[in-house]
């Protein structure tokens, strides 16, 4: 029972991990460190979530799944071009434009998710959105295994991002752009739009992610605590599948297993026999991505101009 | 004719420049915030970003005034420490966003010391001191050694940190609440002095050394960088990391020395404000605290300037402190808290504007000249 439970949640944090991990790899491949993923993440969430309370009951099944769909990755697309326009266009500093957004995604949530709930009872003051209702059309039930729609849309993503990565023109000139912009510029590829498209996409899966995140387990959300350095989480499966589709979706699942184990641990007897504190499952992710990074960041795959503003004139 | 030349190299003045790029974030960030508050009530909207802005001088009489006054300068203190850690280790092209973490670990260690182990203030604060430098050093570390990227590494720490302090901190918190025991009625020893200046803002008790101290830090911060050879080659370094090499400088030394040193700002900052005993550290917390990114939105509205920090700190705190005013009923205080992100988005847009303007300031030379 309590396997069960653990491979429910590797998987869903694994798709989780993996949606937004392969977003960061769209947008450094095109040259820009995406660290807003976090703050994305929570757009995508507030948008879905929101989706699923006005939806709620008597909507069918197929519909809420396509507007919940739909919302969590406009928004995503939507927030993510804070980012486009003012590291492509205005050249700004990308880290601290990212670490902006992650600020303000947490403030914005709040404050919509207060005012929303403050204008229907005005003794309710907390950033809480319940989904429950809407929550179960997402939910495929084989017994007492519970399997995401959403998993299984990430896998397919996965592989679509593979074909469009490696199989595609676009593909090979978005990583042109990455690695050599000046190049790729001088071979008739606009850098700018190519930019412009790896941001969009990694807001489009950050979204994604968002509500993925959300969906798992819990039916209700506290917007003041964001996605809790899940989108942080994602950059470091990101660099450690160094920038690669498959790569990345093996790092999610590795990852995706400590995550989950955090939420069951107590269901194992020889775990629960260890009587550690919740904090140390909870602080494994991070410590394991720490150590990973120690020994594989000597030799870095990452994309050679990323981070740096492409300017037309320096050409 | 001679004034208008005057104006012209005043403005053309670095520092100029970048008071006046600040001025204009901070406008637009209390607009949208305004445009906020319009969309969610429109009726107290001007009255709320009022508030916001007059924060402690919505109380009448003056010593209330100043009482809440100190309360501002108390949480002041620890974000100027925070911008001026991010601030240090930006001089030398590390993005320190690792200080929301070394924040945490120097609250921790200080808590510690302080509730568990009993030990003065002083002992408390060079604790905090230690952790922020352990910290800091083990980023520094993985940068020089392992290429590990400061802001992955950084990110990472702060929540190890945050998981470990709140698992180090269990030990002594209430039994009927997440917060840690007050100083006041464990170890009065660890309490920073007031040294009497808790009697000019209207006996307000968290008043203490920490913030003459803060504004001495950020002096020194300045000089070192100003004044001393390891600041000129830190600031070479952060120009042009393979030309200092070049020219002799010990580039991994460098980087590892200015993460601690960063680190060290942080976790005292976080002694500042947790051996006041103005909060309590609670260990359910789920969320790294805002400080040290807040530190961030401080240390590039002030102009990457210690001195402009200290006033860009200043100014962030006040308006954060300012939003807790508004009319509960009708807005959420995190209103401030989407002004200060707005500011800190707009400070990346701070290389543009002043581009825009050098730009104006020549075509206009140029047009005189012919």
């Amino acid at each position: 029972m309590s396997f069960l439970l653990l491979v429910q949640y590797t998987l869903i944090f694994a798709s989780v991990l993996m949606l937004v991990a392969l977003g960061g790899c769209f947008s450094e491949h095109s040259g820009v460190i995406n660290l807003g993923l976090e703050g994305i993440m929570v757009m995508g969430a507030l948008g879905g979530a929101l989706a699923m309370k006005y939806l709620g009951k008597g909507t069918s099944a197929v519909v809420v799944i396509l507007v919940v769909v739909l919302v969590s990755v406009l928004s995503g697309v939507i927030y993510s071009s804070l980012l486009a326009i003012a590291s492509i266009n205005f050249k700004a500093d990308q880290t601290l434009v990212g670490t902006a957004m992650n600020m303000l995604s947490a403030a914005l949530a709040t404050v919509i998710v207060k005012s929303i709930n403050m204008a229907e009872n005005p003794d309710n003051v907390s950033a809480t959105v319940e989904y429950g209702i809407g929550k179960k059309a997402l939910l495929i039930n084989i017994g007492s295994f519970q399997i995401s729609y959403l998993t299984i849309l990430a896998v397919i993503l996965l592989v679509v991002s593979y074909i469009l990565l490696y199989k595609t023109k676009f593909g090979l000139r978005l990583m042109a752009c990455g690695e050599h912009p000046q190049a790729a510029d001088s071979v008739g590829i606009s850098v700018y739009k190519m930019c412009w498209a790896g941001v969009l996409i990694s807001g489009f899966l950050g979204g994604l992610g968002g509500i993925a995140y959300i969906t798992a387990g819990v039916s209700e959300w506290k917007f003041e605590m964001g996605v809790a350095g899940f989108g942080f989480l994602s950059l470091a499966v990101m660099i450690f599948g160094q920038w690669k589709p498959v790569n990345i979706a093996l790092a999610a699942l590795l990852f995706g297993f400590f995550r989950a184990l955090s939420n069951v641990y107590s269901g194992f007897d020889f775990l629960a026999a260890l009587h550690l504190p919740g904090s140390v499952y909870n602080m494994m992710p991070y410590i394991i991505s720490l150590l990973v990074l120690a020994f594989t960041s000597a030799n870095s795959r990452a994309p050679k101009a990323e981070g740096i503003p492409y300017d037309k004139g320096q050409r | 004719m001679n004034t208008e030349k005057e104006k012209r190299t005043i403005l053309a003045n670095d520092g100029v420049q970048s008071f006046l790029t600040a001025l204009l974030c901070i406008v637009i960030g209390l607009f949208v915030g305004f445009i906020v508050l319009l969309i969610i009530s429109p009726q107290g909207a001007w009255e709320g970003i009022i508030t916001i802005l007059k924060n402690y001088f919505t109380y009448p009489s003056g010593p209330a005034k100043m009482k809440y006054f100190g309360n501002t300068l108390v949480k002041m203190a620890p974000l100027l420490l925070c911008a001026l850690s991010i601030q240090f280790c930006y001089k030398a092209g590390l993005f320190n966003i690792g200080a929301a973490g070394q924040y945490v670990a120097g609250a921790g260690a200080s808590l510690y010391g302080a509730l568990a182990l009993g030990l003065p203030w002083y002992v408390d604060v060079i604790l905090a001191i230690v952790a922020g430098l352990v910290f800091g050093g083990i980023v520094g570390i993985l940068k020089a050694y392992a290429n590990v990227n400061e802001v992955i590494s950084g990110i990472m720490l702060n929540w190890i940190g945050l998981y470990t302090v709140n698992m180090l901190l269990t030990g002594v918190k209430e039994t009927a609440s997440p917060y840690t025991v007050t100083l006041a009625s464990t170890n009065e020893s660890a309490l920073l002095p007031n040294m009497g200046l808790d009697k000019l803002f209207t006996n307000n008790k968290y008043v203490t050394i920490a913030i003459p101290l803060a504004i001495i830090v950020a002096i020194v911060i300045q000089i070192i960088l100003k004044k001393t050879v390891f600041g000129y080659e830190l600031q070479a370094t952060g120009y042009n990391k393979d030309a200092a090499k070049y020219s002799g400088m010990k580039e991994k030394k460098n980087i590892i020395l200015t993460l601690m040193i960063g680190g060290a700002l942080a976790g005292l900052g976080a002694s500042f404000l947790y051996l006041t005993g103005y909060e309590q550290w609670s260990v359910t917390q789920s969320s790294v605290p805002v400080m040290g990114f807040n530190g961030i939105a401080a240390t590039f509205l002030g102009g990457l300037d210690p001195i402009g920090t200290i006033f860009a700190s200043y100014f962030i705190q006040h308006i954060t402190s300012g939003g807790s005013y508004l009319d509960k009923a009708v807005y959420p205080s995190q209103v401030s808290d989407l002004i200060s992100a707005i500011i800190i988005y707009l400070c990346g847009f701070v290389l543009f504007f002043k581009t825009v303007f050098n730009k104006r300031l020549n075509a206009k030379k140029g047009g005189e000249k012919a």
